[in-house]
């Protein structure tokens, strides 16, 4: 007999998944010009999710619901907050952009709405079923929103590009999932922990390798790093600060979640897949952003380094391990929000420009918008008293505690080596003359990059005991369950 | 008075100065004055703070005082702690007061950006003081690191025509180094469980994993001090920065290696210190003479002053090294010496090129015919870089030479040889720029000092005499701390079996030396001179 199931534990994406519909109504009937009306209706029902979920259930326990597909946890409150908070800020980053580039349409906040709820299904995923749909709900409307303006050939490309690459990844994914199935006969996260001990046969190695390629790809580590650049250049900008954040923390958290709760005890097994991922990202992070003149491609090749810093404390594979890396999660969400209001407001006389080039002595004719930019590429660059140091701090604290002294000293020389370019942007804005003067940032972002900045130094201060604390019991959650 | 957290409040006033210039709009003119004016009262309040922090230091007190303990991050064991012992009371001040001087230096010599300028200048001020008061690693990490940033602006913005390369060169030195400190201090913080220096100092780390965490820390100060042959970061940094980064550099900046050396590798890992000593007299050697050379050659003032920095901290890095009480009350007398001698010398230099914009010796000549003000100046400042006795820099060479003496003689007739090397460069450039004839006509028309420019000399001048003349006055703040740390430091090598038990040495010899010293090494000096 078929029971209804407990709807409780995943109220906020139920309210999400309404309000998105209801959203998709107002815009279809208010029609041209709505935009903003749906991007501010889209941010408070994020609000109103977030504040679903850190009152809900999840927040004191694990529980599970749906027949055991779908689980909420403080992991997974801990993940939501800060892909609902990522996603929010680039929702409200993206209305002057859109309006000045011509595309106020009404469906951009709807999709992005989709894709964080997509994005919360996976972080509530306990079923290799339900992981998939909430990966692909999330690739779907990110599909959509690479090739939002469809007139240039650039964006197109961006999307279709993302769209070929991402569906081999999640072929990947299936694939890796059907041969797990077929091997222990189950999809079920719970039951696969159980199952899994001991020395697992060959076939569930290779599925769990594929599942890792799978989810490699949607957080660009390397060797599955090859669309960022060109994604992150082809996208409209405020697409590339939705895909920077929002999309590599569910995709980050999914990966920790898959490879702690059913694939625990083959730490041994997935260890050097991840060890490498990381040494292979923060290699290739620093090493290609040396050459880039886009900002946008700079801020790529960054993010890929990040995640391989973020994959050091994964690969310690400890509680602490995932402590670091939902910190430097936290941390890395300030810092990429804050850059990307910055180069959404680079315009000059209207035109939207993205060559480092075009920051030259950015520091006389906007004092204010350079110190923040200086300030967000020393916290990337992980030098204290900036933000981004606790990050690597995080991370890099269980790796030793684990003894990976190697991969500590190749994070070394890669962010010795990454702060060479970060350095660049500020040589730029500061060493350099002036040759044409960027317009005006609008309010809205201006207000956005001032409070990541005031965030990144010296406000974390004081949010860095709550996130920690946070972050401590997001990982015992997790930890506990197994 | 001890309610008042003194320490934090000298860190942290010259950061609300900061922000006070950064609310300051209007016209440029103005913007520029009051800039100037705001940063200058904030240094001096700073610098009056801070001496509330030598009335309220114990002397005779060789542990941590003045402490300030707030909790901050309990998950990580990390707090904010601050406290002074004797070896950082001298750098604090010597911070606060370097700082007002610089303001001066460069009213009239830095003409663009003034705010930015002086921002920069109050930030650095900030990220030092707290560097030298910090006691949690963490702590201590952050204002090293912080200190990066200012700097780097203030090379790459107000420098000269290579200032970019010199910039970058600056960074990525010292980051590199400080990167791997940073891993040293985390696989401290795993075996010790705490940030606690004050634990830290205490704890035994084993022998094997000393080696490793000393070479981390020596890396990190290596390049900070710098020892030979990882100075080379530094002739571009001082070359290129505009006079007031390259006092603040060569003042402070450069002390922060030796302080760290102390603080990490002799307190904290005594037996790898211990083990390592000889390495460290090598580069030491390698330095004091290869450097002096270098600066024999060299056409281009500041570059020669540059390289005699390099030159004088390599007696530093061997003081600290014999481990003696000499030698270590050398070094930090040297440590505080250089600090006002070779602020003074780049404030000298400062003088000139504010004057003639260039740096090239050949382009000066006879000036003690017209500006007579500033070759006296000049030349006191050279005779206590040449450490002629009297000054601030003899002191330092003779105490560090005779703790290196005791050590090893070998490494002492070496590092004597640095002294007449010294003695020719400086008196080379000192010919150069004031004797011969007047016969340059730019050079003729050059205006001496003005009353500014005397005023930021005048105190620079007597605490180089009386540290000369009365070198007591400074070392009674640091000795009872430096006896405890060698105190510490040998009963460690004797627990681990690397020496063999015996007395030390008795710790107020120094005293009698430092007295005595004046008149009898005055005959040895004037030897190796002629």
């Amino acid at each position: 007999m078929a029971t209804f199931p407990d709807l409780i534990p995943a109220l906020p994406e139920i309210f999400l998944a309404v309000a998105a519909m209801a959203l998709l109504l107002i815009g279809v009937f208010r029609g041209e010009g709505s935009l903003r009306l749906v991007s501010w209706l889209a941010v408070a029902s994020l609000i109103g999710a977030g504040f679903l979920a850190v009152t809900g259930v999840g927040l004191t326990g694990r529980v599970v619901t749906f027949n055991g597909l779908f689980v909420t946890d403080p992991f997974a409150v801990f993940a939501k907050l800060l892909i609902l908070t990522a996603s929010g800020l680039s929702i409200i980053l993206s209305i002057n952009y859109l309006e000045k580039e011509r595309v106020a349409r009404f469906e951009y906040p709807v999709l992005a709405v989709l894709a964080t709820l997509g994005m919360m299904g996976m972080v509530s995923a306990n079923n290799l079923i339900s992981l998939y749909i909430g990966l692909e709900l999330q690739s779907l409307a990110l599909y959509v929103l690479a090739a939002f303006k469809r007139d240039t050939a650039k964006s197109s490309e961006a999307g279709l590009k993302y769209f070929v690459l991402g569906a081999l990844s999640s072929g990947l994914l299936l694939y890796g999932s059907s041969l797990i199935y077929g091997f222990t006969g189950s999809v079920s996260f719970e039951r696969l922990a159980e199952v899994l001990t001991g020395a697992p046969s060959l076939g569930v190695i290779v599925g769990m390798v594929f599942v890792a390629a799978g989810l490699a790809f949607k957080i660009s580590a390397v060797p599955f790093h090859m669309w960022t650049p060109d994604v992150y250049e082809g996208a409209p900008t405020s697409v590339t600060s939705f895909f920077a954040v929002a999309p590599k923390v569910a995709a980050m958290t999914l990966f920790i979640r898959v490879l702690v709760g059913p694939f625990g005890d083959l730490t041994a097994q997935w260890h050097q897949v991840i060890w490498f991922c990381a040494a292979a990202s923060m290699i290739v992070g620093a090493l290609g952003a040396i050459q880039q003149k886009n900002i946008k491609r700079l801020m790529a090749y960054s993010s890929i380094g990040h995640i391989g810093y973020a994959l050091v404390g994964l690969s310690a594979g400890s509680q602490e391990g995932v402590r670091g890396v939902l910190i430097y999660l936290a941390i890395y969400l300030a810092m990429n929000v804050g850059v990307f209001a910055i180069i959404l407001s680079m315009r000059q006389n209207g035109r939207a420009v993205e060559e480092i080039a075009d920051l030259a002595g950015l520091s006389k004719t906007h004092p204010l918008l350079a110190f923040a930019m200086a300030l967000f590429m020393w916290s990337l660059a992980g030098v204290p008293p900036a933000a981004g140091f606790w990050g690597k701090w995080a991370v890099f604290l269980p790796a030793i505690q684990s003894q990976l002294y190697g991969l500590a000293i190749v994070g070394v020389v890669a962010s010795g080596i990454s702060c060479y370019y970060y350095l660049r942007v500020i040589k730029v804005m500061y060493f350099d003359d002036v040759t044409e003067q960027l317009d005006r940032p609008a309010l809205l972002t201006g207000v956005v990059a001032t409070g990541a900045a005031l965030f990144v130094f010296p406000v974390y201060i004081f949010f860095l005991a709550p996130i920690t604390s946070g972050a401590a019991a997001a990982a015992a959650s997790l930890f506990g369950a197994r | 008075m001890a309610d008042v957290p003194i320490l934090s409040l000298t860190t942290f006033l010259p950061l609300v100065g900061a922000l006070f210039i950064l609310l300051i709009r209007g016209e440029e003119q103005n913007v520029a004055r009051n800039a100037k004016s705001v940063a200058l009262w904030t240094s001096i309040i700073t610098f009056i703070v801070s001496l509330f922090i030598l009335t309220g230091f114990d002397p005779s007190n060789p542990g941590f005082q003045l402490v300030e303990e707030v909790q901050w991050l309990p998950a990580f064991n990390i707090a904010y702690i601050k406290g002074i012992d004797g070896v950082s009371v001298w750098f604090v001040l010597a911070s606060t007061l370097l700082t007002p001087i610089c303001v001066l230096a460069s009213w009239d010599a830095v003409e663009k950006r003034v705010k930015e300028f002086m921002i920069a200048l109050l930030v650095l001020e900030t990220m030092l003081v707290g560097m030298f008061t910090a006691l949690d690693f963490v702590l201590f990490y952050f204002f090293f690191e912080g200190v990066l940033l200012p700097m780097f602006l203030m090379i790459g913005v107000w420098g000269g025509p290579n200032r970019v390369y010199a910039s970058y060169k600056f960074f990525i030195y010292t980051f590199v180094g400080s990167v791997l400190m940073l891993l040293a201090i985390l696989a401290m913080y795993l075996t010790a469980g705490t940030m606690d220096m004050r634990v830290m100092v205490d704890y035994p780390f084993s022998s094997n994993m000393q080696i490793w965490l000393w070479l981390a820390f020596f890396i990190a100060f290596a390049v900070k001090t710098p020892i030979w042959p990882a100075h080379t970061w530094l002739p571009f940094a001082h070359v290129e920065a505009p006079t007031a980064g390259s006092v603040m550099l060569a003042g402070v900046m450069l002390k922060m290696g030796g302080y760290g050396l102390i603080r990490a590798n002799i307190q904290m890992l005594p037996e790898a210190s211990f083990y390592f000593q000889n390495l460290v007299f090598v580069m030491s050697i390698g330095a004091i003479i290869y450097t002096s050379l270098v600066a024999l050659a060299q056409t281009d003032m500041k570059k020669m002053i540059a390289y005699s920095s390099v030159a004088h901290m390599g007696y530093v890095s061997m003081g600290i090294f014999t481990m003696n009480q000499q030698g270590l009350d050398g070094a930090m007398f040297q440590m505080l010496s250089h600090t006002f001698v070779s602020a003074a010398l780049f404030l000298c230099i400062g003088v000139a090129y504010n004057r003639l914009h260039t740096r090239e010796m050949a382009a000066y000549g006879g000036m003690a015919k017209n500006m007579p003000r500033y070759a006296v100046v000049f030349a006191i400042f050279m005779f206590a870089s040449v450490g002629l006795p009297g000054t601030s820099g003899f002191v330092g060479e003779f105490l560090t030479m005779l703790g290196a003496f005791e050590a090893n003689t070998w490494v002492g007739l070496f590092s004597a040889t640095g002294l007449v090397l010294g003695a020719a460069y400086m008196l080379l450039l000192f010919r150069k720029l004031f004797f011969g004839k007047l016969d340059k006509p730019e050079v003729k028309a050059m205006q001496d000092l003005n009353w500014k420019e005397v005023s930021f000399f005048a105190p620079l001048v007597a605490i180089v005499i009386i540290m000369g003349v009365y070198p007591a006055s400074f070392q009674n703040v640091y000795n009872p701390t430096l006896e405890k740390i060698l105190a510490d430091h040998q009963a460690s090598l004797r627990s681990a079996g690397l020496i063999e038990a015996q007395p030390t040495q008795t710790a107020h010899v120094t005293q009698e030396t430092a007295s005595t010293a004046t008149q009898g090494q005055s005959v040895a000096d004037k030897a190796s001179e002629n």
